[in-house]
This record gives C-alpha cells, sequence and structure tokens, in this order.
C-alpha cells in the first residue's frame, strides 16, 4: 500500500486553478521525483500534500483522508516538508531551529548534526547569518527533526554552489540507503535525481501526464515535458 | 555592554533602591519604585504576547483591571464584613493576598482565553482593534457597575496581609512585588528558551513554516495570550493594593497604551525591556511630572526617538546589539 496517495487532486488560488488533476502514489522507502517545467504545479502539488491550500481529489497520507486535515495536522501524521527558498525562522539560532520543530523520534540532535557536521559548529549561529547552503542544511534538518515518515524535498538544491549540492545530495542519498525513508523530491537537477529517484512523476498545467519508473523516463519525455 | 551586563545591572538597582532609600529615610521613592516594579511586572506580561508572540495588544488595561478589581472586591467584603455571594454557597471576601492574586490570576487568565479566543481569528491591525474593543467593553461595564464605585471607582481602607510581613511598612511591600517581578522574569527566562517559546518566536516569523512542522500558531498564541493577561492580572491586583484603590482607569486604552510604551521603551522581546521601560516611566513622570502637566510631550519625543534610532528600546541601545 502506498504511504502517499493523490488521485485527481485539483487546487486553486483564490478563482485561479492551478492543478487540475494531479495523480500521485510515493511507497513506504521510496524515492519519488516530481518533475516539470517551472509553474506547471510541482510547488502548488507540494502545497496541497501539506495542506498549506485547499485541494479536492483523493489524498491519503498512511492510510488516511487528509485532504480535510489543518496543515498541522497532517505534518504530525509525518509529513516533513523542507519549503522552496529554504525558509529557516531566520531570528532563531541553528539550535533553536531544531529545538522548535522536535518530535519525538530517531532524529534527534545528534543525528541530525552527524548528517551535516557544519550545523554542529553554527549552533549558536542565528538562522539568519547563515549562508545559502547552511541555511538549506538546517532546513533539512528541521524537517528531520519532525521524525517524518516522508520527506519532501521542494528545490532544495536550487541557487546553491556545485561542492554544497554535492553535499546536499551526498545527504538524501544517506537518508534513503540509511533510513529507507520515503522521500519526494523537486528537483532540475536530472543527473542526480536519475540516480537516487526509484520512480518520476511528470506534470503538465497542472496534471499529471507521465509516471513510471526512473529507468523507463526517456529522452523525448525529459525534453517535452522537462526541457533540460 | 552586553545584554546579560545590563540585566544584572538594573537587578542591582532595583535591589539597592529600597535599602537607600530605606537609610535615607525618604519612604515616599520606596512607594515609586514599588508602582515601577508592578508595572514592569504588568509589562512583563505583555511582553509576552507583544514581544515574543508578536501579537499587538491595545486591551491588556482589562487583564490589569480585572486583577485590580479582583483584590477591590474581596477586600471590600472582607473590610464591610458583607459575603460576596451567599447561594448557592457562601463566598466571604478576604484580605490575604494569595488568595487574592489566585482569584486575580484565575480571573484575568479566563477572561484572556475568552478575549482570545476571538481576537485571534484576527491579525494585525484587526487584532488591535478587536482588542481594544474588549478593554473598551469591560471599561464601560466597570464605570456602569455601581456595587463597586462605578465611574468614582473604589477605595480599600486595608492593606492586604502576606503571612510572616507587614505589608503597610513600603520596604517590606516592595520586597514582595520584587520577588514576584523576579519569580515572573525567571518563568519567562525559562519560557522563552523552552520548545513552546521557541515555537512561539518562530510562529512570530511565519505562521505557516511553524504549521509545516506539526505545530498549530493559533493554539500556541492563544496560550501565550493566556499566561500574558494572567500576569497582568496578577500586576493589577498588586498596583489596587499598593494605591488601596480601584478605578475604572485601571481598564482605559490610554492603561493599555502605556503598557505598550514600557515595552517599546524598554526594549520588546528583550527579558528586562519592560522592566527598564517602567522604571524609565516612572522616573520621567516623578522628575518632568513636577515640571510640567504636559510631561507626557518629553516622553513622546522620547519614544520618538527610540522608535528612530534605538529598536532595541533602552536596553538593546545599552547592550549594543542589534537583534
Amino acid at each position: 500500500m502506498s504511504l502517499l496517495t493523490l488521485d485527481g487532486v485539483t487546487a486553486s488560488y483564490g478563482p485561479a486553478q492551478a492543478l487540475f488533476g494531479i495523480d500521485l502514489t510515493v511507497g513506504e522507502g521510496e524515492v519519488v521525483a516530481l518533475m516539470g517545467r517551472n509553474g506547471m504545479g510541482k510547488t502548488t502539488t507540494v502545497r496541497a500534500i501539506c495542506r498549506l491550500i485547499p485541494a479536492a481529489g483523493t489524498l491519503t497520507f498512511a492510510g488516511r483522508d487528509v485532504a480535510g486535515l489543518p496543515a498541522h495536522r497532517a505534518a504530525r501524521l509525518g509529513i516533513g516538508l523542507v519549503p522552496e527558498g529554504r525558509r529557516c525562522f531566520a531570528g532563531l539560532t541553528v539550535t533553536e531551529n531544531l529545538v522548535a520543530a522536535a518530535r519525538p523520534g530517531p532524529w534527534d540532535m545528534r543525528r541530525i548534526e552527524g548528517l551535516f557536521p557544519v550545523l554542529a559548529e553554527r549552533r549558536r549561529q542565528r538562522a539568519g547569518t547563515l549562508s545559502g547552503g547552511e541555511q538549506q542544511m538546517l532546513a533539512i534538518g528541521r524537517a528531520l527533526a519532525t521524525n517524518p515518515r516522508l520527506l519532501i524535498l521542494d528545490e532544495a538544491t536550487e541557487g546553491l554552489a556545485p561542492l554544497i549540492r554535492a553535499q546536499i545530495w551526498d545527504a538524501v542519498a544517506r537518508l534513503r540507503s540509511e533510513t529507507g525513508m520515503a522521500i519526494l523530491l523537486i528537483d532540475k537537477s536530472m543527473r542526480e535525481i536519475t540516480a537516487i529517484a526509484d520512480r518520476a512523476v511528470l506534470v503538465e498545467r497542472g496534471k499529471t501526464v507521465w509516471s513510471g519508473q526512473m529507468r523507463a523516463l526517456d529522452p523525448a519525455l525529459v525534453d517535452r515535458y522537462i526541457g533540460v | 555592554m552586553r545584554e546579560g551586563a545590563v540585566n544584572a545591572v538594573l537587578l542591582a538597582g532595583l535591589v539597592a533602591f529600597p535599602i537607600w532609600a530605606q537609610a535615607a529615610d525618604e519612604p515616599f521613592l520606596i512607594t515609586l519604585a514599588t508602582r515601577a516594579v508592578i508595572l514592569a511586572l504588568a509589562a512583563v506580561g505583555l511582553n509576552i504576547a507583544l514581544g515574543w508572540g508578536g501579537m499587538v495588544s491595545l486591551g491588556h488595561a482589562a487583564f490589569f483591571g480585572i486583577g485590580g478589581y479582583a483584590m477591590g472586591i474581596l477586600a471590600f467584603h472582607a473590610q464591610t464584613y458583607a459575603p460576596l455571594m451567599e447561594w448557592p454557597f457562601v463566598i466571604e471576601g478576604t484580605k490575604s493576598m494569595p488568595v487574592i492574586w489566585l482569584v486575580a490570576v484565575v480571573a484575568s487568565a479566563l477572561a484572556a482565553l475568552g478575549i482570545g479566543l476571538l481576537s485571534l481569528r484576527t491579525t494585525g491591525v484587526y487584532f488591535i482593534m478587536i482588542t481594544l474593543a474588549f478593554g473598551q467593553m469591560l471599561y464601560y461595564f466597570t464605570i456602569s457597575w455601581t456595587a463597586y464605585g462605578g465611574e468614582d471607582g473604589m477605595s480599600i481602607y486595608v492593606r492586604n496581609g502576606f503571612p510572616g510581613l507587614n505589608t503597610l511598612v513600603p520596604v517590606e511591600f516592595y520586597g514582595l512585588c520584587l520577588a514576584i517581578l523576579l519569580l515572573v522574569l525567571a518563568l519567562n527566562a525559562a519560557l522563552v528558551r523552552a520548545p513552546f517559546g521557541l515555537a512561539l518566536n518562530a510562529a512570530r516569523q511565519s505562521p505557516e513554516r511553524v504549521r509545516t512542522v506539526g505545530i498549530d500558531p493559533g493554539r500556541l498564541q492563544l496560550a501565550a495570550f493566556v499566561l500574558s493577561g494572567a500576569i497582568t492580572g496578577l500586576a493589577g491586583a498588586l498596583f489596587a493594593d499598593l494605591n488601596r484603590f480601584v478605578s475604572p482607569s485601571m481598564l482605559s486604552w490610554q492603561m493599555s497604551g502605556e503598557l505598550i510604551v514600557f515595552v517599546i521603551l524598554g526594549g520588546t522581546a528583550r527579558l528586562f525591556g519592560p522592566v527598564a521601560g517602567a522604571i524609565l516611566f516612572v522616573a520621567l513622570e516623578h522628575l518632568l511630572g513636577g515640571v510640567s502637566d504636559y510631561w507626557h510631550v518629553f516622553l513622546g519625543a522620547l519614544l520618538l526617538l527610540v522608535v528612530l534610532f534605538a529598536r532595541g528600546g533602552l536596553v538593546g541601545f545599552l547592550a549594543g546589539r542589534v537583534r
């Protein structure tokens, strides 16, 4: 049974409809890449999953209908979000960001600092003064501190230096291999996604247009729907 | 100077001032300092909502007044020996400070719960206006409450008692008020470092991000608002005891405004900010009030300077650290 299931999900920003029918599943321990051009509805899909915008259609997580739940209840079920744009709590220190989000489970401070050693060196530094890469690591750490069953990474490596991107991809690979955590990825780094994801889901104009095994994603599909 | 050092100097001043005033045989100055300590306590309560929670309440005088009337009503019935109520069971008045404080805290917390539940459905200017409206509702209620003095307020001819202390002695009452202020400051310091306080601070920065980590910012803010109201209510009970008088002016919007001024003058979301603000306010009131009836003009100018050039308030300015 899938951990996350979206079937015919639609969503709107006021009068403007943004999603017209998203179909998507993520199984336990599976890494799924949600791909598409800019403005096609990837982040809106993530916001619908996290209940940050109202959505219609079937939306279940761990066997529960989450379509009517408020965002904080959905998160408590085990949906961990690393939002687009490295949005940490800028006024809090690194430790405070993690403590504020912490929920019981295997991902404690020590384990998060083990994944991102630089966070241990910056414990007392305010998040707003960290570099972009460090803020991204903190955003991932904060999501892990909630001890999620599904981690959603929305453009986690966007705008970062190659060395930092490599560190983050390495951490994601470790999460996959060492914990078997289910991950939903949104990113434009085709090479890294191809190496790490089991399956891909392509969206175009707010609708799922293709889904299948990563190895079945041929260049023609990539060219048509992703454009890289 | 670091913030910790500024706080230590303020604390030392609060402890040393009454000792000096006692030695100099200046009991009036001790009463003045007691007023500053009690107003600081009220502002510390507001700072939890305003500073850490980002909730600009223009109705906190309501809680201050509820605490004051809790004291006034209980003491009034104690001095007249008339029971507060006789049916279905008898409730007598009391002159016991701990009992009065408990009633003040519970009553103001309940009021804050009711007001918070409705007000926190709004944000920004609407939150300011709805808290103001609730404050004014209670203010006009006390004006029309003739059983307890109505517009003229109510004088209390006794100083309520605390076991082991003669609360009529200014320095002993000051010590009691200071001990409560320090206890509340310690609670406040622990709170802002605890997950609750950190999440409250985070919710002020971004309610949406807080939701994505499984926290309901509304419940968090409501809890902080209730705690804030309860502390301000406790200060109101002490203030009424200090003056042995309670009146609707304790609930007026001007009082709410003054509490906000204490917090901003001293430094929002800084532990000793409201303490510094209240001390500065009372000192200016005492020193400039004797010079001119329009001393608030100077206070206004000072507030302008703080807002324009010292966003961290007096404590932030002295600590020299921008946050």
